[in-house]
């Protein structure tokens, strides 16, 4: 049987990845995935964890994760689309009409 | 456990406002095209019944009860911010009918997305659960990132839609870290089981520490906290002002509802682990919101800037975790609620044809060409730089006793010497106003609704300063929660 602190493992390298990726990457494409990857080493953490304790609400909450991920990359693709359709631009640091 | 007729009955005003928002979609295609006015009217009528509902259930026995296995919890403290999320929807609802015209909004989705998102904030109010609560917090969150984006002729819009949804991505996945965290030390997601956790456990673990620090950062995102500010001043000027309006009132405020009921009940027992990092926080964001609010030309920009400040002034309501507290904060958000929607009712009466009415140099003389405007914006500056008799005075009186109580003097003193640097922004704004000639004429809407809001905005900001006795006595009676 494979130990819980191998998921958790995996998980939070997993989790670091994304965070390199949203913060490091200039593409919005690769942020997106990036982010994805973030939401699914959580999803990682929550079976290992619901599987350790013999309780099912962390694969509810898994279940709920992936969906919301899903509806998330829905609208940030459409907003996506809209800002090529208008500007053109693929790249985080080209989106700076505004310095935030 | 099947859920019964009573947990449907409790959640009734959810059921309420979702149902209609999914019909809505579906009559707009009904109506002629351009002719979406009907929609926004629809919208503010399921506001009202909802808001009826929630206020019949406050007579009834199913107050304080939980529904779904605990999921979901019906108090006092969920029902006050859920009328805060009514009037904020409703009010931005009539704002919107006439910069929606004026900018050439077509779409009638724009009022079902802000039904959406209002049952994502009630969802969060009354979430008793790590999942419920999670739940409601995108729900919220995804129609306003839509909502964000809807001016695509101008760029500014779909940029800060953009920049608002990476970092709201990346903020959500911050915090999923630390629920799922929380979920493995304390086996489960329920607000109550995680305080008896915590409480049999007691002492801090690393673990725990980077849990705690997950919800900050992903809870202070939405609040917009320093340092997870940093999308505010693009999304808040580059969204139509009316959704402005509707994201600073309604969404920081479900997001401190949320605080506000994690912290506060799940989190008790590691108190004074979070307290350090949370004071932190919001020193941190009353000086930056306050001070870099001083060197803007926008006027979105600036009100969102004194947005962070108020977050960081509301987050220093959270620190005492107790029920004065927690009703302190809730009397703020209604404060925060008729002051700031009235500011951006002027904004939004600024706006005709060339005159953007963005600009901080738009409102230069407005005083003699507008005499009632002007006063309007100045009651509005007033209240929201905290200068008594207005209600932004008393909302943050309230706040600083409950530090004094608990025996956090210093903290209430840096929290004055922040709103004194505050008071300079806003004051600017007014002097311009009173005090200079105009270069030109002042263009303003002929909107009856646009003005409306704006006196409710003007009477709740001087009753709630006047009189600020009934509400707060309410708040206190209903919202116990420590």
């Amino acid at each position: 049987m494979v130990p819980l602190s191998w998921y958790i493992i995996v998980g939070s390298v997993l989790f670091l990845i994304g965070v390199a990726g949203v913060l490091f990457r200039r593409n919005i494409i690769v942020v997106l995935m990036s982010i994805e990857l973030m939401l699914n080493s959580v999803n990682i953490n929550l079976v290992a964890f619901s599987q350790y304790m013999e309780d099912l609400r962390g694969q509810i909450f898994a279940i709920f994760t992936i969906t919301v991920a899903a509806c998330e990359v829905a609208v940030a693709l459409g907003i996506l689309i809209a800002l090529v359709k208008s500007r053109g631009v693929h790249n985080t640091d080209e989106i700076d009409t505004m310095k935030g | 456990m099947m859920p019964g007729i009573k947990d449907i009955l409790m959640i009734l005003p959810e059921i309420v406002v979702a149902v209609a928002a999914c019909v809505l979609l579906m009559v707009e295609f009904l109506c002629r095209k351009g002719e979406r006015t009907i929609i926004g009217v629809f919208a503010i009528l399921t506001a009202s019944v909802a808001a009826a509902i929630s206020l019949y259930l406050m007579t009834t026995d199913y107050m304080g009860g939980v529904a779904f296995s605990g999921m979901f919890i019906l108090d006092g403290y969920s029902t006050m911010f859920k009328l805060i999320f009514y009037l904020a929807t409703i009010l931005s609802i009539v704002i919107s009918f006439y910069y929606t015209r004026e900018e050439g909004i077509k779409g009638g989705e724009y009022y079902t997305l802000m039904l959406f998102s209002l049952c994502g904030m009630m969802v969060m109010a009354s979430g008793r659960d790590l999942l419920t609560i999670y739940i409601g917090l995108e729900l919220m969150s995804l129609p306003v990132y839509v909502l964000t984006g809807f001016l695509d002729r101008d760029k500014r819009s779909v940029e800060g839609a953009m920049k608002y949804v990476i970092l709201g991505g990346f903020s959500s996945g911050i915090l999923l870290y630390g629920i799922s965290i929380i979920y493995g030390v304390t086996g489960s997601t329920e607000l109550t089981a995680i305080a008896r956790a915590f409480g049999e456990a007691g002492g801090l673990t690393p673990v725990v520490g980077l849990a705690i620090v997950g919800l900050i950062c992903g809870f202070g995102f939405k609040v917009a906290a320093v340092p997870f500010h940093a999308w505010t001043p693009d999304v808040y000027e580059g969204a139509p002002t009316p959704v402005t309006a509707f994201m600073s009132v309604g969404p920081k405020a479900a997001a401190f509802a949320i605080f506000l009921r994690v912290f506060t009940e799940g989190l008790l027992p590691v108190y004074e682990h979070w307290q350090v990092l949370v004071a932190v926080v919001a020193v941190a964001t009353m000086f930056y919101g306050n001070i870099v609010a001083i060197v803007q030309t926008n006027i979105k920009r600036m009100l969102a800037y004194s947005s962070i400040g108020h977050a960081g002034y509301a987050l220093l309501g959270l620190l005492p975790a107790t029920n004065d507290g927690v009703a302190s904060v809730i009397y703020y958000m209604f404060v925060y609620l008729f002051m700031n929607m009235g500011a951006f009712a002027v904004v939004v009466f600024m706006r005709r044809a060339s005159q953007s009415g963005e600009l901080i140099e738009d409102y230069r003389g407005l005083a003699k060409n507008h005499r009632a405007l002007s006063l309007a914006m100045l009651v509005f500056m007033f209240s929201l730089a905290g200068i008594p008799p207005t209600a932004g005075f008393v909302g943050k009186f309230y706040i600083f006793m409950a530090l004094v109580d608990k025996g956090m003097v210093e903290l209430a003193l840096i929290a004055v010497v922040a709103s004194a640097v505050a008071a300079y922004f806003y004051i600017r704004v007014v002097l311009l106003m009173y005090m200079k000639e105009p270069v030109r004429t002042h263009l303003t809407a002929e909107s009856f609704g646009v003005g409306l809001v704006i006196a409710v905005g003007i009477i709740g900001a001087i009753v709630l300063g006047v009189y600020p006795g009934y509400l707060i006595d309410l708040i206190q009676r209903v919202s116990a929660l420590v």
